[in-house]
């Protein structure tokens, strides 16, 4: 079985990050699973993880009352979900449900804001990750909303 | 020299007509004299008159080593494609062509080949993909990568489905959004570039779909190892004449109707980031 430290480096999120940090980050971290369609965690609850996805898939969505559930977004194997750990008031804004079994590492939130309070370095770099999925996450979602294969010149 | 019939439609009657989402309609046309429509290359394009109301282009959808019957897939999104929709078995439609360059099948051989398709875009790409099927031992890792706004505007979602069961391909479909039982893949195409691993030095990629989806996904194939040589994009202009004669299909120096619609991006690319035009 690998240890939380050897899945960590294999995961791209993690990619390049030096073996003293892992560990640190490690001590954070521990494995978890979600059978197809339970819920990770849903809108309003304490954003008190973050996850690094390593198989499966887990649908990102947002629902109104009397109607269903919109996935806007599915997170897979390889990816990152939830950023609502590193700020403030922390609570979750979208429900995360697994669409299929689901295998992650599940991180303890205020354990590594800690650490990164600690480490201002550390800090720097996980925070240096997670901007760089937000901004793609921001570009995906701003070509979503353009809904380029709606229009098209009327003729 | 193009010879006079370029101009003159073709009469051709509707066999058969299929929905294929709430807008889109699969038309497939015979020659009313008889016999076969012409032959015609993946990433062709035809004439389609609606008497009485107008002229559009519209990519050849069927397969091309099947040439009977002329098969076209149409958004209603105007006046003459909304007439053409409404088009049922018996109906005349005239038609010209076909016009226009082609998809790279042939001198893709040997290499591995990427389809990404985005919404009605899957349409033009089709007789590619039939082709790559039908000829798959001259290839090497071929994918199609398919985006569209929902699942109810997937297109030709039976022959997906056939297609995603097959061992020697790569299919992979994401939407913009979904609702309900959609189990799939939810975000932009360009998500599913990781999920079709394939190698950039020996790869042809074929692009068709909102000019947006194109370039971002272009640039990322570029960032990813692909030459710009090898990244194959069907421009959509206003094309009328289709034999280069009027210029309204102008972009720079290409009349897209004859020197497209089918480019290598790193002709095109340039065009492509300038606003004016």
């Amino acid at each position: 079985m690998k240890g939380l430290e050897s899945l960590l480096a294999a995961h791209p999120f993690f990619a390049g990050m030096t073996a003293a940090d892992l560990d640190l980050i490690a001590g954070c971290a521990a494995n978890a699973r979600f059978e197809a369609g339970e819920y990770l965690y849903r809108e309003g609850e304490a954003a008190d993880r973050f996850y690094l996805l390593r198989d499966g898939r887990v649908a990102v969505e947002i629902h109104a009352p009397g109607k269903n559930p919109v996935t806007i977004l599915s997170v897979g194997a390889g990816e990152v979900l939830g950023f609502s750990w590193l700020t403030p008031p922390y609570r979750w804004v979208f429900d995360a449900r697994a669409q299929q079994l689901t295998r992650a590492l599940v991180f303890d939130g205020a354990c590594l804001r800690g650490k990164c309070e600690t480490d201002p370095r550390l800090g720097y770099d996980l925070l240096k990750r997670v901007a760089q999925v937000m901004s793609q996450r921001l570009e995906t979602a701003t070509l979503q909303l353009l809904d380029v294969y709606g229009g098209t010149a009327a003729r | 020299m193009i010879a006079a019939p370029a101009m003159l439609p073709a009469p051709y009657r509707v066999r058969r007509v299929r929905r294929e989402t709430e807008d889109t309609w699969t038309l497939d046309l015979e020659p009313e004299a008889g016999g076969e429509p012409p032959v015609f290359a993946p990433g062709q394009f035809n004439m389609l008159y609606v008497f009485g109301v107008g002229e559009v282009p519209i990519s050849i959808s069927g397969d091309p080593t099947d040439s009977a019957p002329l098969v076209h897939t149409v958004r209603a999104v105007g006046a003459v494609t909304r007439a053409l929709c409404a088009l049922r078995s018996g109906d005349a439609v005239g038609v010209r062509g076909p016009f226009g360059t082609a998809w790279p099948v042939s001198e893709a051989s040997g290499r591995d080949v990427l389809l990404v398709a985005g919404g009605v875009g899957l349409a033009p790409l089709r007789p590619a993909w039939y082709e790559l099927l039908a000829q798959r031992s001259r290839f090497g890792r071929v994918a199609l990568l398919y985006g569209a706004r929902s699942p109810d505007t997937l297109l030709y979602a039976e022959e997906l489905s056939h297609w995603r069961s097959r061992f020697d391909v790569e299919v992979r479909v994401t939407v913009d959004h979904a609702t309900g039982e959609w189990g799939g893949h939810v975000g932009v195409v360009t998500g599913l570039l990781d999920s079709a691993p394939l190698d950039a030095d020996d790869c042809v990629a074929m692009l068709c779909g909102p000019e947006i989806m194109m370039r971002l996904v272009g640039a990322e194939l570029r960032r990813r190892g692909i030459p710009a040589e090898r990244i194959y994009v069907s421009l959509e202009r206003n094309m009328q004449c289709a034999v280069g004669w009027c210029g309204h299909c102008q972009l720079g120096p290409e009349l897209t109707c004859r020197d497209g619609p089918v480019y290598p991006l790193a002709r095109v690319e340039r065009l492509l980031h300038v606003r004016e035009l």
